[in-house]
């Protein structure tokens, strides 16, 4: 792989494009083998995987509304690995062509005799149908798609002169797409998880998903730039202070992430209404407890006091680390979300597990390498570029 | 007048570039007491001046640390030893509750630390300093940049350090000395 300095362009990136598409048909060929082995086990380790990738791509978006709106100085520099991101977004609604013909298999209220029997769920039937359940998941990746094809293409426009409009426009944009981000967000984790349990309702468990998808890209950020510097490409665009502030960043949503998750918890443990508390009882079923546990540590108490200093946020070797084990970490807490439906009475982990997560996330990354190397790996033209890449954190 | 000593000396630069370039050269000339003062914040003074990073962090650090834990024993210690009620039939020592206090009080002392900390870091509140005898200074909140070195540095005397200011290249260079 090599870095054009004049173009800022991608060469000779076609191998590791070529290994991503290999391990993800690789990785989704043995999982597919789960489908005749295992079918539920299939279902729901896919579903895992393909949250995992489509948190991150939509964190992605969220930070490029965001430093449109806010005006980033620092993050214009990494703006372009965000909008690849944001580009492939509605792509993946492929990969959700599976999920709606294991409906059956994941979603307990796509069983119309079961449903016509329970009282709750024949009253919610009116939005928990599987025409209804489809034409959602249509519609929130068609509103991402415009999103994010707006404000990629006017990125790739302001490569060729940036112009005062093109960036009021971007600014446009993003204000009523957060809003719209938010609520397609929202509605998208409570149709693709929430809805696992149809009798069980959290109004918190948007945000929950949504600070999880924060937490994962920002992960994928670190670890990708460290990834790209190793091999020679952007070291000087991409600076120890990019770094600083994605960490502090990770850091910051490490706590909305804990702060979500332990409103979600406080309010139903207090409350102590079953229909509530059903959630958290299932999670401490047999080994389920230990998984509690571990995200309580691992995904809030181990990052937020390893990058509470300045000097843990500017290691590379450590952030690296760092960003997989966030990364790890993420993956756990979606498991832990989705998988107590399916194994009820304790941990059971299964090898598609893993061959789904590596089959989606090559796919996902041969994606991502194709769109990556068409066009300028930075917005080299913006016009606060040079001061983005001169940024300084400052001592505090 | 005159045989009052003087609490410092004060030079006016042309503008932020010269006023970096003198910090940098009174940092190298081993100068310790001596301040920059701009209309508006300068990027890369405090590198300039040789500032070493703020302790203020481990100072909130423990705070904080302390009084979450502090927080949290103490609202166990009045719902299981003090007061012990039960409240909507949850055990005494309910800890999920206890989070909530025990984040507040980490935040609010963590505020006051770093707020006070600050404050007493700084030597403020202060009711005056030797700058504020020259009239000249007064263009500071508005197009002047000046460097004051104070009496109390190790390595101040009155004429080397007026020498060493013009050799810098400041200009309006006067001695701070009580005046009324």
């Amino acid at each position: 792989m090599k870095f054009d300095a004049t173009t800022f362009k991608l060469t000779e990136f076609k191998s590791v494009q070529k290994r991503s598409l290999i391990i993800g048909i690789l990785g989704l060929l043995v999982t597919a083998v789960g489908y005749f082995i295992n079918t539920d086990q299939f279902f729901f380790s896919y579903l895992i995987a393909y949250l995992f990738w489509v948190s991150i791509a939509l964190g992605a978006l969220f930070f490029v509304l965001l430093f449109h709106l806010t005006g980033t100085i620092w993050g214009v520099a990494i703006r372009r690995i965000l909008e690849t991101l944001i580009k492939i977004l509605p792509i993946l609604a492929v990969f959700f062509i599976p999920i709606l013909f294991g409906v059956h298999h994941l979603y307990h209220w796509s069983h119309v005799a079961d449903v016509a029997t329970d009282p709750i769920l024949s009253k919610k039937v009116g939005y928990l149908n599987i025409p209804f359940f489809a034409i959602r998941t249509a519609f929130y990746f068609g509103i991402w798609y415009l999103i994010a094809q707006k404000l990629y293409k006017t990125s790739i426009v302001m490569d060729s002169g940036a112009t005062i409009d093109q960036i009021q426009k971007l600014r446009k944009i993003s204000a009523p797409s957060m809003i719209i981000f938010a609520l397609t967000t929202t509605f998208a984790s409570f149709d693709w998880i929430m809805s696992l349990y149809p009798h069980w309702y959290s109004t918190i468990f948007g945000l929950y998903f949504f600070s999880g998808g924060l937490v994962g890209v920002l992960g994928f950020m670190i670890y990708f730039g460290l990834y790209l510097n190793k091999r020679g490409v952007m070291n000087e665009i991409i600076t120890v202070e990019h770094y600083h502030n994605l960490a502090t960043f990770t850091f910051g949503f490490i706590i909305f992430w804990g702060y979500m998750a332990f409103s979600q918890y406080l309010l139903i443990w207090y409350a102590n209404i079953p229909e509530e508390t059903i959630f958290y009882l299932q999670r401490s079923q047999g080994t389920w407890s230990i998984l509690n546990k571990t995200l309580v540590i691992g995904h809030f108490a181990i990052p937020f006091v390893g990058l509470l200093t300045r000097n843990s946020k500017r290691n590379f070797t450590y952030l690296k680390y760092m960003a997989l084990f966030i990364l790890a970490m993420h993956w756990i807490d979606l498991y832990w979300v989705v998988m107590p439906t399916l194994h009820k009475t304790g941990i059971k982990f299964s090898i598609f597990d893993l061959t789904s997560l590596i089959g989606i996330g090559g796919i996902f990354m041969w994606l991502f390498w194709t769109q990556f190397g068409k066009h300028a790996i930075t917005p080299y033209r913006d016009p606060k570029f040079m001061k983005s890449v001169k940024h300084e954190v400052p001592y505090s | 007048m005159n045989n009052r000593k003087s609490e410092g000396i004060l030079a006016e630069f042309e503008n932020p570039a010269e006023l970096i370039h003198a910090a940098e050269k009174l940092r190298d000339a081993n100068y310790n007491d001596f301040d920059c003062h701009s209309p508006f914040p300068i990027h890369g003074m405090d590198r300039a001046m040789g500032e070493k990073r703020s302790i203020l962090g481990w100072i909130v650090g423990p705070v904080a640390f302390i009084m979450a834990i502090f927080g949290f024993l103490f609202e166990g210690w009045t719902s299981v030893i003090a007061y012990p009620l039960v409240i909507s039939g949850k055990p005494l020592f309910s800890y999920p509750a206890f989070g909530v206090v025990a984040f507040a009080l980490m935040i609010l002392f963590s505020a006051f630390t770093s707020l006070f900390g600050m404050l007493a870091l700084n030597k403020l509140p202060r009711y005056h300093h030797p700058v504020f005898y020259s009239d000249n200074f007064s263009k500071v909140s508005d197009n002047g940049f000046f460097v004051s070195i104070e009496a109390t540095d190790a390595k101040y005397a009155d004429d080397d350090a007026k020498n060493f200011l013009i050799s810098i290249g400041g200009k309006n260079i006067e001695f701070l000395i009580d005046n009324d």
